[in-house]
């Protein structure tokens, strides 16, 4: 049985990175958030199986904690208190052409790849070793999807599949990082949410955009 | 008994942003902010009296505690809140005026969960709810940055939550890695304590690794360059009280966390923290010191010079790392004194001339004398002149370097808080006796608690500068001792 759930847990690693480079590239905001939800339930199913490999009671409650937060509660709290409007929007200018943004990430995930294993081979030996370079792929392709995203939802996206990536590496790596703080870090996510969309709101109605790459007015140069 | 007073501060604050909602006019939650800060404040000297006395407090074993670094850093939060409570009766009195009663009182309540939050930073002894106080400081303030609610505080706001979050999510990696490495060593608790006592088992690389992402990690937050772009932003666009509290305190608290890390590293001898100590903050105190030179708003000034103080933390703490640990501390202390003045006179002139715009605050002193001089007063103090308490402490810090041998990095220290020095005069010379333009328009009448808080915030930063009393010079050493080397 337990033989079955390594390989799983190989694919859930391969789609969560395939959700990662999703994101980099899609244009929509719907889009966006559709993979969000993807990646999401990968970390869940990973969160299962490594607890179901190394026998792990908190990490079926990590995994709960997350099927909730993340791909449930997410999305409901952003369709309440977002425009409707500010989801069906596309970027029509890019910052990167979408092939560049894709070999640019092609780098990033090599160079996570030797990160984490420069990282594992300090630690004690880990069963389900491919998580840690999985996951530091997946904080560093967040942090590129905020860098190419233009739109405040995006950019929130980008944010939250950073947090994931974080995670997709705990689970491996601090199986048994205290639950209070994994309890206490879903609730935090939940409140990036609700923030970032009550700005997302205030600069919608107050600036009438939602590209939050254009905001550039504070700077040293004197204002026109 | 003894961790009942720990306890009282977190819950006052608490218990002032729940009051502040109930609706009962527009006194009732600014005197109910001011009465809990100063409750908070007398509880944080309680603490800061019973750490010196035992060493440190222990309320909930291997959870919650402070020793004497963060008994010291209790106080000064705790000091900062209530001098920016009431600074904020006036300013918000004046400033916002047309924003009706309901934002008035969610500014408040706003207000005080940030010192909530900002209290639980150095009171967690668990590392990971450490991490979640930080996020907590983030999401706390993001909405007081945005207070004023047009295009700039927003801008402002949105720069700041995306990457000071992006710093956290890199610093939770930190934090796992870390996690990782003491379970390797022996296992137990997760709290800095442990991670001292596990000090000598810890694999140098993961260690190591573990530093250098919370060094980013939280460095966004703290406002290292080259992480510091949201800082300015930020720092600059909130409502003055929270500027005080954002640079003069927030700031430091964070960078706390890091500093925690290097009485570990002291039993690695592989590892060689001070180094990156050394190198980051002196690239922050260059880079901020030229900074300061081309800026044209005031409290684009001061944000710049918490980035430029930062560094020269970092760099104390640097060379500090095994004798002179104190130095990074007292640092700490005379700039979380000197920023709110600073701020306090910025949001005065504010006040009085309705505008930030360095040029268009010329003759600050004719218009306004008490906010003139107490721009004046901060100006110097901050930069380090002679009669105020950061000159005493800048100079135990190059004593310091200096004793360490760090001759070349000392050396570039010293120019760039000149550079620094001459540019922050420069400006305020310009404003405070510069020839008035014809004034733009007539401004507000200067409230009376501003100036209580004006006041009260240069009192300390001129007796520290001549005088270290007995009881904080004993809190100092001690909060030293919790980042030195030496073993718990």
């Amino acid at each position: 049985m337990s033989g079955l759930l390594g390989p799983l847990n190989n694919l859930a690693g391969g789609l969560f990175l395939l959700n990662a480079f999703a994101m980099v590239a899609t244009r929509q905001v719907r889009g966006c958030l559709r993979f969000f939800i993807w990646q999401s339930l990968c970390l869940v199913a990973s969160a299962a199986l490594i607890g179901g490999i190394t026998g792990t009671i908190e990490l079926f409650i990590v995994a709960a904690i997350n099927l909730l937060t993340k791909p449930i509660i997410i999305p409901i709290l952003l369709a309440r208190s977002v425009p409707e409007d500010i989801h069906t929007r596309r970027e029509i200018v890019q910052v990167l052409t979408i092939p560049s943004a894709l070999l640019s990430a092609l780098v990033i995930a090599v160079v996570s790849y030797f990160a984490g294993r420069t990282l594992l081979s300090a630690a004690a030996p880990l069963v389900p070793a491919a998580n840690v370079p999985i996951g530091i792929a997946g904080l560093l392709l967040g942090a590129f999807t905020i860098a190419v995203r233009r739109e405040a939802v995006p950019q929130l996206f980008g944010l939250m599949a950073m947090e994931n990536g974080a995670f997709y590496a705990a689970i491996a790596f601090a199986p048994d990082l205290p639950l209070i703080a994994e309890v206490a870090a879903a609730f935090d996510a939940l409140v990036i949410v609700l923030l970032v969309a009550i700005l997302t709101r205030a600069i919608h109605e107050r600036v009438g955009t939602t590209e939050v790459s254009s905001l550039t007015t504070l700077k040293e140069e004197p204002r026109p | 008994m003894t961790t009942s007073l720990l306890f009282a501060i977190p819950l006052l604050y608490l218990l002032a942003a729940v009051l502040s909602l109930v609706p009962l006019g527009r006194w009732f939650a600014r005197g109910l902010t001011i009465v809990a800060t100063v409750g908070a404040l007398v509880a944080a000297g309680g603490c800061a009296a019973q750490a010196v006395a035992a060493g440190s407090i222990t309320a909930i074993p291997d959870w919650v505690g402070v020793d004497g670094f963060g008994a010291l850093l209790l106080l000064l939060i705790s000091f900062v809140g209530a001098l920016a409570a009431v600074f904020s009766w006036g300013y918000m009195k004046v400033r916002a005026r047309e924003r009706g009663k309901r934002a008035i009182r969610l500014y408040h309540v706003n207000f005080n969960l940030f010192l909530f939050s900002i209290v639980m930073v150095p009171m967690m002894q668990e590392v990971a709810l450490a991490w979640i106080a930080i996020e907590l400081t983030t999401l706390l303030s993001v909405l007081l940055v945005g207070f004023e609610n047009n295009h700039e505080a927003l801008e402002a706001a949105w720069k700041y939550v995306i990457l000071t979050m992006i710093g956290a999510a890199i610093a939770l990696l930190g934090i796992i890695v870390l996690y990782r490495a003491l379970q390797d060593a022996h296992g137990g608790p997760f709290t800095w304590s442990a991670l001292q006592a596990a000090a000598p088992g810890l694999s140098p690389v993961l260690f190591e690794a573990g530093f250098l992402l919370l060094l980013v990690g939280f460095g966004t937050k703290v406002g290292l360059v080259p992480l510091h772009v949201w800082l300015p932003d930020a720092h600059s666009q909130a409502p003055s009280p929270v500027c005080a509290i954002l640079s003069g305190i927030e700031t430091s608290v964070i960078l706390y966390v890091i500093l925690r890390l290097f009485p570990v590293a002291a039993a690695l001898p592989a590892v060689h923290l001070q180094n990156w100590a050394i190198a980051f903050g002196l690239i922050s105190v260059g880079v901020a010191a030229f900074l300061l030179i081309q800026v044209r708003d005031l409290k684009r000034l001061f944000a710049f010079s918490t980035v430029e103080h930062m560094g020269i933390i970092l760099t104390a703490a640097g060379f500090g790392i095994a004798s002179n640990s104190f130095i990074a501390p007292y640092q700490m202390l005379t700039h979380a004194l000197a920023k709110p003045l600073c701020f306090f006179a910025a949001g005065s002139a504010l006040m009085v001339a309705g505008t930030r715009d360095i040029a268009g605050l010329r003759g600050l002193i004719r218009r306004a004398p008490l906010a003139g001089a107490a721009l004046l007063i901060g100006g110097l103090a901050i930069t380090g002149a002679p009669p105020f308490a950061l000159f005493l402490s800048e100079f135990s810090i190059i004593k310091a370097g200096l004793s360490g041998g760090h001759y070349v990095a000392v050396a570039l220290l010293v120019a760039f808080i000149v550079v620094a020095f001459c540019a922050v005069l420069a400006h305020i010379n310009r404003i405070v006796f510069g020839h008035p333009e014809p004034l733009p328009k007539a401004g507000a009448p200067f409230p009376f608690t501003s100036a209580v808080a004006l006041v009260l915030a240069v009192v300390p930063v001129i007796v520290l500068g001549v005088w270290i009393p007995g009881p904080i010079h004993s809190l100092l050493s001690l909060a030293g001792a919790s980042i030195g080397g030496a073993a718990p």
